[in-house]
């Protein structure tokens, strides 16, 4: 069952990434692009996005376990680290210079449209190096 | 500023269909909806989970495809950007998300909702380094690289 779950999450996912704008890579590029006439509208995404998840996660992780697994899997590390700031800046300078980040990446990638077809094998190539430059032992 | 109030709405109502999916994924399989995080841990070779990752990244495609027919406006490629731009952007987005821990969605909205600091600093400085990128290139290029 949590094979349907996810499967109807992705779904209900995309569907708010496509409505959001967020996969209109032009109108997240004017969303970051400052100087040429600022696009305010996606800040937007995330007060709608936090918003919704903080009403219902406490009301979720309240529970035990989650519906079909026993345990919830949340994320335990605390340090802030030189990875973390390299890495999110990296990816920064990635969706600045693109428009993409990872979700609408794969969304568009149904478009046919080469671009993000392109992005999403670079992106692939970029967390595989990942993988071999930092074999980890501990999960994460 | 160019911005309308309908566009305003649209994000409001998908950032909440966005929140709400994330909440559906955690009550249903206690998993964080971090997109960068539910793909690139199907590379790793001893991830034992691979199917709901396959099935959740499937449902995105299902819904592009969908996407694509019914609003096609929303889907749109970066105009006046070389393949080799593309190319560059995503080798540092997948190899960030990774080495950061997170994308938007990941330290954005899962991680700002649980209050945590990594998932701030994360935000932060991603966003700065996305305003900088694409204000310079728009300053430097006029948009065209």
């Amino acid at each position: 069952m949590n094979r349907l779950f996810a499967f109807l999450a992705g779904i209900l996912f995309g569907v708010g990434l496509i409505v959001s704008g967020m996969t209109d890579a032009n109108k997240v590029i004017a969303f970051l692009d400052v100087a040429d006439g600022w696009d305010p509208t996606l800040a937007f995404v995330m007060v709608g996005g936090i918003g919704a998840h903080l009403a219902l996660f406490k009301l979720i992780t309240s529970k035990d376990k989650p519906w079909f697994e026993d345990q919830f899997f949340l994320p335990t590390a605390q340090d802030i680290n030189i990875k973390l700031v390299v890495g999110a800046a990296l990816f920064g300078i990635g969706w600045g210079l693109s428009g993409y980040c990872p979700g609408p990446a794969l969304v568009s990638v149904a478009s046919g449209a080469k671009e993000p077809l392109a992005l999403v094998c670079a992106m692939l190539m970029g967390m595989l190096i990942k993988e071999l430059a930092f074999r980890e032992k501990t999960p994460q | 500023m160019v911005w309308s109030t309908e566009s305003v709405i649209m994000a409001i109502v998908g950032g909440a269909l966005i929140g709400l999916a994330a909440s559906l994924l955690l009550i249903a399989t206690g998993r964080i909806a971090g997109i960068s995080g539910i793909l690139g841990d199907l590379l790793k070779p001893s991830a034992g989970d691979k199917q709901w990752r396959v099935l959740f990244i499937f449902g995105l495609f299902v819904t592009g495809s969908l996407g694509v027919v019914f609003m096609p406006e929303q889907i749109q490629t970066p105009q006046d950007h070389s393949l080799g731009a593309v190319v560059a952007a995503g080798l540092c987005v997948g190899f960030g998300t990774r080495l950061g821990s997170g994308c938007t969605s990941g330290h954005g909205i899962c991680g700002l909702t649980r209050f945590s600091k990594r998932s701030f600093v994360a935000v932060l400085t991603f966003m700065a380094t996305g305003f900088i990128t694409a204000t310079a290139i728009q300053i430097f290029t006029g948009g065209n690289i």
